[in-house]
């Protein structure tokens, strides 16, 4: 008995197969075609190139961190260069980055397909949130180039009131017309997800990774607008004076942090949730079960959606705010911890008496899974309210959220790019190579990282150009950490662009997954189904595919 | 061996010169680190856990001897399981951080005060006696002290890693912490809220000394001046006598023994006279009217810096009687009606 094959991937035969002759890559010309384009999958394609040319920006950044950071002393650039680096990696990575990346771009390209929808509901909203998207960097990217911002990605008053001379306003702007583009992706998706769903496809039909954009979109919609008033808010008191948040006109600095951690702190789960969301696609997929605890893994989405509006006072528990206060935020934050648990344990149990293989985007997975559990529970010390006293403001924060947002957030962002690679472009990403970059990614990270935890509880506070000479061998270690993840993080462009011309040839459905939008062809066709789809089962119905494939084959047979 | 004896050497001796955990310097720090402890046993439990669920599973099942999987689609005991237990892990982790964090904002009454001022980008910390630090605090062990500290410009956050304490220190406002040092020693002070330019220049020592020593740091670099004695001239330079002179006939209330007292306002509202009060109606006179008076004190928004507030406010705390007042002001007019006679008045 020969041993099954360790990989669920099944390719065409490539001496035969060509690409289908009609996609929505093909199915016009010309870069005005794509300018003026409607199609979701298009625009998801235009969105994936620019957060991709961002990433490295700000990528490009936290490599100068981590390089001044090597030696205690602020050797490097000048403390004013510092503290634009770290602010301008900061407003870069989560406003132009983590933000968009799931939802515009692999969200965009599928929530139509897996509803069953030949496009989005708004397809030229669709497209302006884009040009947006493009608007606010192009801003940013001016006030970089005119000397940048110090402000720190939290724009915090008075300091940038009152005491900077650098372009805040510029990239207050920039930020402003940025989150138009996270509202309009937000509210096409909601719209899209209650009216454009095909015949037959109930809410407990969707599949998971809809529930988390939902409830993703839902964050957007709601939160983003706080931001916009706090931004217009620091800019007329920057211009004009007006006093809101200056205590010697009667006003209260504080109000700027709740206002602003009002929409921020929900902005950790509009990043986090479509992260979620391709995790539970990936982990159904190669272990070739659905997802355990559907009902569970969808409403713990909604959970976080709703919580994760009542805990933003959690990042102001040394500000003098009351103790009481404090310590209902404190409750309700660690409230918000437990639909994450149940989400990690039940992926966990998706796994048993499954039939698991490991390609890429489940190596992603596993990363993710370790990771964002890291994560979550450093966040349970800095939700316990007299630990936070130590650890706020310090490199356990940073490390943190780094855990949430890179080994989480960017795990998941891989994980789905090359899961979905196929179906947007139909060509598979070299394997081998990209198994050592998750490896490498994920060595990295933890040297990166993990040392920052040691340092914070140190004491050794964020964003110092400088610091004492007995926490130089953890910055040491850090440094090297990021050097390693860089190649991790260089080496998906370089393979997924080779992959463009001489990649295999991946047919309809590579994985053998179950989502809609893997019943028809990759590239899709523009109006991605020929004719729309009817959803006669459940989501993640294996023994239903493996029917279909069967009648298929005896069909063609 | 390929390493060169001098790499070695250095090697061995930066890694001897780092650090892995802080010192333990005050009464707090136990305390804090036992929680820590707590919370890192979950987190290696939960990790372990994890793993090992994803190492077994991806062994147990992977495709080449489990070829075909089972479906299952769920299970309520196991949701229960992994609801309720982390739930309970975490409201526990929710007490325990609670009450370490009432301990550590709520100073024991019979604390030592130590003002703290911090600006772009310095700490100034003024004891009552009248010392002066910049970028430094000396403390003594065995006794717990307050630390009432405002920012001039913008937020910073005051923290001693090593006392495991810290707190954001806000323009405009007084916020408290306190600690008591255990082991005399020299530890880092931070700001650790980003301020601008030179955050990472506003870093100082705290000298914890024993009670004798600090009694001798004490006597040697006073200025000379109490803060409430400067407070006292700087409430007659300013004219604030001329209304507050304790007459029954004057036109602003009496200030003698108002610190700690109740007071009613002309709005009926009753307020707690502490430091912030008495910041607040120096600043806003006419938002904190007492009952029975009329608003007609200017405000002294912009006019006196912080520290001449907290001059101002220590001097209020101690007035127990108008009797220097009156002695002032009667001296002051005196010197108006017959130039150069005594010279200035010094308390």
């Amino acid at each position: 008995m020969s041993a099954p094959s360790p990989t669920i991937l099944n390719l065409p035969d490539q001496s035969t197969a060509t690409m289908p002759k009609k996609n929505f890559i093909n199915a016009e010309h010309g870069l005005l075609s794509w300018l003026l384009t409607g199609d979701h999958k298009r625009i998801a394609i235009l969105y994936l190139i620019s957060i991709t040319v961002f990433f490295f920006i700000g990528g490009a950044f936290a490599g100068l961190i981590r390089l001044e950071l090597l030696t205690p002393q602020g050797d490097l650039v000048s403390s004013d260069t510092y503290n634009k680096l770290f602010t301008m990696h900061g407003v870069i990575m989560v406003f132009l980055f983590l933000v968009p990346s799931v939802p515009a771009t692999i969200g965009n390209f599928l929530i139509p397909m897996m509803v069953g929808a030949r496009d989005l509901a708004f397809p030229k909203i669709n497209l302006l949130s884009w040009y947006l998207y493009v608007a606010a960097g192009t801003i940013m990217l001016t006030a970089m180039a005119m000397g940048g911002v110090d402000t720190g990605w939290t724009f915090t008053t008075p300091l940038s009131t009152h005491y900077l001379n650098t372009h805040v306003i510029t990239t207050a702007v920039a930020v402003f017309i940025a989150g138009f583009s996270s509202i309009f992706t937000g509210l096409n998706f909601i719209v899209t997800i209650h009216r454009m769903r095909c015949p037959g496809m109930t809410w407990f039909r969707l599949p998971l990774f809809v529930w988390a954009h939902y409830a993703a979109s839902i964050l957007m919609v709601l939160g983003t607008p706080v931001l916009a008033i706090t931004l217009v808010l620091v800019g007329l008191e920057r211009v004009f004076g007006i006093g809101v948040f200056d205590p010697t006109k009667g006003g209260d600095p504080l109000l700027f942090q709740h206002l602003f951690w009002f929409y921020s702190h929900p902005a950790v789960y509009i990043m986090i949730l479509p992260g979620m969301a391709v995790i539970s696609e990936v982990v159904s997929t190669f272990s070739r079960k659905r997802v355990f605890g559907y009902t569970a893994v969808a409403f713990s989405s909604v959970a976080i959606a709703l919580f994760g509006f009542f805990v933003w006072e959690h990042h102001m528990f040394i500000m003098g705010v009351s103790n009481y206060s404090a310590l209902v935020f404190s409750l309700l934050t660690m409230l918000v911890a437990v639909p994450s648990a149940i989400k990690i344990f039940n992926w966990c149990f998706t796994l048993q008496q499954g039939s698991i293989t490991f390609e890429t985007p489940m190596l992603y997975a596993f990363g993710f899974m370790g990771l964002f559990t890291i994560g979550g529970l450093t966040g349970v010390f800095l939700g316990s309210l007299g630990m936070d006293i130590q650890l706020t403001e310090t490199y356990f924060i940073v490390a943190h959220f780094h855990f949430v947002m890179v080994g989480g957030m960017l795990m998941a962002f891989l994980a789905g790019v090359h899961f979905w690679w196929p179906k947007m472009t139909g060509r598979m990403y070299p394997e081998s190579l990209s198994k050592l970059a998750a490896v490498v990614t994920f060595i990295g990270f933890n040297l990166t990282f993990l040392p920052q935890f040691i340092l914070g509880y140190l004491g050794m506070p964020r964003r110092y150009h400088a610091y004492p000479q007995e926490f130089q061998v953890l910055n040491v270690l850090s440094t090297a950490g990021a050097t390693v993840l860089g190649v991790g993080y260089l080496l998906p462009v370089l393979y997924l662009a080779w992959s463009l011309k001489y990649g295999a040839i991946a047919g309809d459905n590579p994985w053998q997954a179950t989502g809609l939008e893997w019943q028809t062809q990759s590239p899709p066709l523009t109006e991605n189904f020929p004719e729309i789809p009817i959803m006669d089962h459940e989501a993640y119905d294996y023994e239903w595919l493996e029917h279909k494939t069967q009648h298929e084959v005896t069909h063609v047979g | 061996m390929g390493i060169s004896p001098v790499l070695w050497q250095f090697l061995v001796k930066w890694l001897n010169a780092s650090a892995l955990f802080p010192s333990e310097a005050s009464t707090i720090a136990p305390y804090m680190d036992a929680l820590y402890f707590f919370l890192l046993a979950i987190t290696f439990v939960g990790v372990f856990l994890v793993a090992t669920l994803l190492v077994v599973f991806s062994v147990r099942y992977r495709k080449a001897v489990h070829p075909v999987a089972t479906q299952i689609e769920g299970s309520t005991l196991l949701e229960a399981t992994w609801t309720i237990i982390p739930l309970g892990l975490f409201l526990i982790c929710f007490v325990w951080g609670a009450l370490l964090y009432f301990r550590i904002y709520n100073p024991p009454v019979n604390s030592m005060n130590i003002y703290i001022v911090g600006k772009q980008w310095m700490w100034k910390a003024e004891h009552p006696g009248g010392q002066h630090e910049i970028n430094a605090l000396h403390v003594p062990t065995g006794q717990p002290i307050q630390l009432t500290m405002i920012s001039q410009d913008v937020f910073h956050s005051f923290s001693i890693p090593a006392f495991r304490i810290k707190r954001e220190v806000i323009p405009g406002r007084y916020s408290t912490v306190w600690f008591q040092a255990t082991t005399p020693g020299e530890y880092h002070l931070f700001c650790t809220q980003y301020c601008g330019t030179n955050h990472s220049q506003m870093i100082g020592t705290i000298t914890v000394l024993s009670p004798a020593d600090y009694k001798k740091w004490t006597e040697e670099s006073t200025s000379g001046m109490s803060l409430a004695q400067n407070g006292e001239r700087l409430f007659a330079s300013m004219g604030c006598n001329a209304c507050h002179s304790g007459n029954a006939a004057a036109r602003g209330p009496s200030l003698a023994g108002v610190y700690g007292s109740t007071l009613r306002l002309t709005n009926g509202s009753q307020v707690l006279v502490n430091d912030a009060y008495l910041r607040d109606a120096i600043l806003n006179p006419s938002q904190h009217v007492t009952s029975g008076y009329t608003p007609i004190m200017p405000t002294y928004q912009g006019q006196i810096s912080e520290d001449g507030l907290i001059d101002l406010v220590e001097y209020l705390k101690n007035l127990n009687s108008n009797d220097r007042v009156q002695q002032t002001l009667t001296t002051s007019q005196s010197d108006q009606a017959a130039p150069p006679a005594s010279g200035v008045v010094k308390p």
